[in-house]
C-alpha cells in the first residue's frame, strides 16, 4: 500500500514545541509573505507563490497533518497551531509579516491575528472559514464530510480544468494528498464546524489592515460571507475575484496575488 | 452453542433505488409513514417474543438514519423486551459508545435495563459503523480511542459501589460518578464487543469480554478467534473458551431446502438494500488516510469486509456468511462453519430482512428452535 513519505527532523523545518513541518520558501523579496494554506494540494499553490515572489521571500508551511507534515497526536486545534505559527514568527525574527491565510488557513490567520499583530503589517483572508455568523439552521460553510466527491469538486473549482475528476483515474499521490488533508480537516474543524464560536467576539483586536478576497463563485463559503466577514473587522476591505471557486490561489494566481501586492503597498 | 434471534427492524417499503443516492443518513423520513411503522414494530417486538417461547435468546441493535434498521434507541427496546420475553438474554450488540457523548448515561441504561430483566442482559459495545456518526455528530477520528476509554468509565461506573469517583479522561468528563441502580448481575453483565480486523483484537481478549463478528464469513471470522486465541496464549492468559467468540450470519431454515433457500433469498434484501453514498461510507479520519484513498479510487483489497453486494447465493453460503436449506443443510453448514473457524460458542441469527414476511419469519424461528439448535447444541455442546 502506497502513503505519503512525511518530512522528519532532517528534511523538515522546525518550527517548534519539536514540530518538523514541510516548509516551501520561495522568492527573496525584501518583505515577508507567511502563506497559511487550505486543504489544497501544496503543488496547487506554486503559481500563487511564485506571483508573490517578485515582491516577497514567500514561506508556506503545511500545517500538522496536511501534505507531508507530521502532526503529534496533542496537536488538534486551529489554537495549536495559531500559537506554534506566532512562536515561529517570534523565533525567527521576521516583522511587518504579510499574513495570508487561504480557505482553513484564513481561519489560522484569524486566530493568530486576534492573539497578537505585532509582528504583521496585513492581513490577509482568501475564501476563509473559522467564523460562525448566521442563525444555527444557516449552512454558512459546505459540509465537506457529507458531499460526494463530484460535488465538492464542483464547489471548489469554477473551472472544470482544475478539479480532479474521477478519482479512480485521478493520480495516486493526488488522492493520497487529498484524503490526508481531509482527514487533518477533521482532525481541526469536526465540531464546531470549521469555525472557533468565540473568534467573532475577539475580531475588533485585529488592528493590521485586512483585505478579505473571494471567489465570486465560491460553492463551500458563499461571497455574502466573504462581505459579511469583512463588516465584522475594523479595517477590512472586501474584493471579489471573477472566474473563482473556493479556492482562488490555484483558479486565478496572478489576480489573487495583484491584489495582495496593491493591499501591501 | 448459544443461538441469538437478530432482526434489524427494518422499513423496506422504499422507493426505487435510483430516486435516491443513499438509504443511510439522507434519505427523508417522510417516506416513512407513521402507522406503518407502527405496525411493523408491533411484529417485529413479536417476532422477538416467539423466539423467546421457542428458547432462543435474542439480539438487537441500533443505527440511526436510516430504512435499514428503525430501532435507533436499542435501550428503550431492550427496556420493552426485558419485559415483554420471560427467558431469553436479550443481548444488545450494541451501544456505539464512540459515538455517546455520555458514557455514564450508557451504563445507567444497561444497568436499569438489567434489572428491569432480573439480570437477563448482555452488553455489547461497538464503535459504529461509519455512516452512524451524523447522528450524534460524533468525530470520525480516533473513535476506536473513545470506544475503550468509554469502555473503561462504563464498566467502572457498574463496578463502584462506594460512592462517587471522579473521571477526567482524554473524552469524558465527570465528576461525581455513582450511578443508581446498580447492575442486578454481579460484578457486571456479560461485555461484548465487536471486532472486524484483527487489530481490534487484544484489547478485548485482554480484559476476557466476548468477540464478536458480523457477515465477514469463515476465513475472517477464523482470523479474527486466531487473534484472539493467540493473543491469550502469548499474554499467559488461560486458552479461551468457545463461549467468547460470536458470529452473525444470514440464516433461514425451512422445511425442505427448496422452503429454506426461498427465504434466504428475502434476507438478502439486507444485503441489497444497503445503497451508500460514497461519502458516508469514506469520512476522513475514520480508517487510516491510505486506506480511504484505496477505497475512494475503487481499490478494495484494504477492506476487511467482503464485498458481499457482488456475491450470489451459492457463493454467499460458501463463504458462512449466509446459513439456509432444510433443518438439516442448516445444521450440516453451521457444523462445517465451527469446524472452520475453530470453534465459536454464539450464533447470532440475522432471521428477518425486508420482505420477509412475518408468518414466514416466525416458520423459520420456530423451524431452527425445534430442529437446528438442539442438533446442533447435541454436536458442538
Amino acid at each position: 500500500m502506497q502513503t505519503i513519505k512525511l518530512v522528519d527532523a532532517r528534511d523538515g523545518i522546525e518550527i517548534g514545541a519539536g514540530i518538523h513541518l514541510d516548509v516551501r520558501t520561495v522568492g527573496t523579496g525584501p518583505r515577508t509573505a507567511l502563506v497559511l494554506p487550505g486543504a489544497e494540494r501544496t503543488d496547487e499553490d506554486e503559481a500563487f507563490l511564485a506571483a508573490l515572489s517578485a515582491e516577497f521571500t514567500v514561506v508556506m508551511p503545511s500545517h500538522p497533518g496536511f501534505g507531508r507534515s507530521p502532526r503529534p497526536s496533542w496537536c488538534t486545534s486551529v489554537d495549536d497551531l495559531a500559537y506554534l505559527y506566532l512562536g515561529w514568527l517570534e523565533r525567527t525574527g521576521f516583522t511587518d509579516v504579510t499574513l495570508i491565510g487561504l480557505q482553513f488557513g484564513g481561519w489560522v490567520a484569524m486566530e493568530m491575528a486576534v492573539r497578537s499583530c505585532a509582528r504583521l503589517s496585513r492581513l490577509v483572508l482568501v475564501d476563509s472559514v473559522g467564523v460562525k455568523l448566521g442563525d444555527p439552521t444557516d449552512r454558512e460553510i459546505a459540509d465537506l464530510f457529507a458531499a460526494s466527491h463530484a460535488d465538492l469538486d464542483e464547489w471548489i473549482y469554477a473551472d472544470p480544468a482544475f478539479r480532479m475528476g474521477e478519482l479512480s483515474q485521478a493520480p495516486e499521490d493526488a488522492v493520497l494528498e487529498m484524503a490526508r488533508n481531509e482527514e487533518a480537516l477533521a482532525v481541526y474543524g469536526w465540531q464546531p464546524y470549521l469555525h472557533n464560536p468565540r473568534l467573532s467576539h475577539w475580531l475588533w483586536q485585529i488592528s493590521v489592515p485586512t483585505l478579505v478576497a473571494w471567489g465570486a463563485r465560491d460553492g463551500i463559503v458563499a461571497h455574502e460571507y466573504g462581505r459579511a466577514l469583512a463588516d465584522r473587522f475594523s479595517d477590512a476591505r472586501f474584493e471579489l475575484i471573477e472566474d473563482a471557486g473556493h479556492r482562488p490561489q490555484v483558479e486565478q494566481p496572478e489576480q489573487l496575488a495583484k491584489l495582495v501586492l496593491a493591499a501591501d503597498l | 452453542m448459544k443461538f441469538w434471534y437478530f432482526s434489524e427492524c427494518a422499513y423496506p417499503y422504499l422507493p426505487d433505488e435510483d430516486t435516491y443516492d443513499s438509504v443511510r443518513v439522507t434519505l427523508p423520513n417522510r417516506i416513512a409513514d407513521p402507522d406503518v411503522a407502527a405496525r411493523l414494530w408491533d411484529r417485529y417486538l413479536l417476532e422477538w417474543q416467539i423466539a423467546d417461547e421457542c428458547g432462543l435468546d435474542i439480539q438487537i441493535n441500533e443505527h440511526h438514519s436510516t430504512a435499514t434498521c428503525m430501532n435507533v434507541t436499542a435501550p428503550i427496546v431492550a427496556g420493552v423486551l426485558a419485559r415483554e420475553t420471560k427467558n431469553a438474554r436479550i443481548l444488545l450488540l450494541g451501544n456505539p459508545v464512540a459515538n455517546r457523548p455520555d458514557p455514564v448515561r450508557v451504563a445507567e441504561e444497561m444497568a436499569l435495563v438489567d434489572v428491569l430483566s432480573h439480570g437477563r442482559l448482555d452488553v455489547g459495545f461497538v464503535r459504529g459503523v461509519q455512516y452512524e456518526i451524523s447522528a450524534t455528530n460524533a468525530s470520525p477520528v480516533r473513535s476506536t480511542e473513545r470506544l475503550w476509554e468509554g469502555i473503561e468509565l462504563i464498566t467502572k461506573a457498574w463496578t463502584t459501589h462506594d460512592g462517587p469517583f471522579n473521571w477526567e479522561g482524554e473524552f469524558f468528563h465527570h465528576r461525581q460518578v455513582n450511578i443508581w441502580p446498580r447492575p442486578y448481575q454481579q460484578p457486571m453483565p456479560p461485555v461484548w464487543v465487536t471486532a472486524a480486523t484483527p487489530a481490534s483484537i487484544p484489547a478485548i481478549a485482554d480484559r476476557g469480554y466476548r468477540a464478536a463478528t458480523f457477515l465477514v464469513g469463515h476465513k475472517g471470522a477464523r482470523t479474527l478467534f486466531q487473534a484472539y486465541r493467540d493473543r491469550c496464549a502469548e499474554t499467559g492468559a488461560p486458552a479461551p473458551g468457545d463461549d467468547r467468540f460470536g458470529y452473525a450470519a444470514l440464516v433461514y431454515t425451512g422445511k425442505t431446502d427448496e422452503e429454506g433457500m426461498e427465504g434466504a433469498q428475502k434476507l438478502l434484501w439486507y444485503i441489497h438494500s444497503n445503497k451508500v453514498a460514497s461519502q458516508f461510507v469514506y469520512p476522513p479520519g475514520y480508517m487510516p488516510y491510505f486506506a480511504r484513498a484505496a477505497g475512494l479510487r475503487g481499490d478494495f483489497s484494504l477492506s476487511p469486509v467482503p464485498d458481499l453486494k457482488s456475491m450470489s447465493l451459492e457463493e454467499l453460503m460458501e463463504h458462512g456468511v449466509l446459513f439456509a436449506g432444510s433443518a438439516k443443510s442448516v445444521v450440516d453448514q453451521i457444523e462445517r462453519f465451527n469446524e472452520q473457524v475453530g470453534g465459536f460458542g454464539h450464533l447470532l441469527i440475522m432471521g428477518q430482512a425486508g420482505h420477509l414476511e412475518h408468518e414466514m419469519t416466525v416458520r423459520g424461528i420456530r423451524r431452527f428452535a425445534e430442529d437446528v439448535a438442539p442438533e446442533l447444541a447435541r454436536l458442538t455442546g
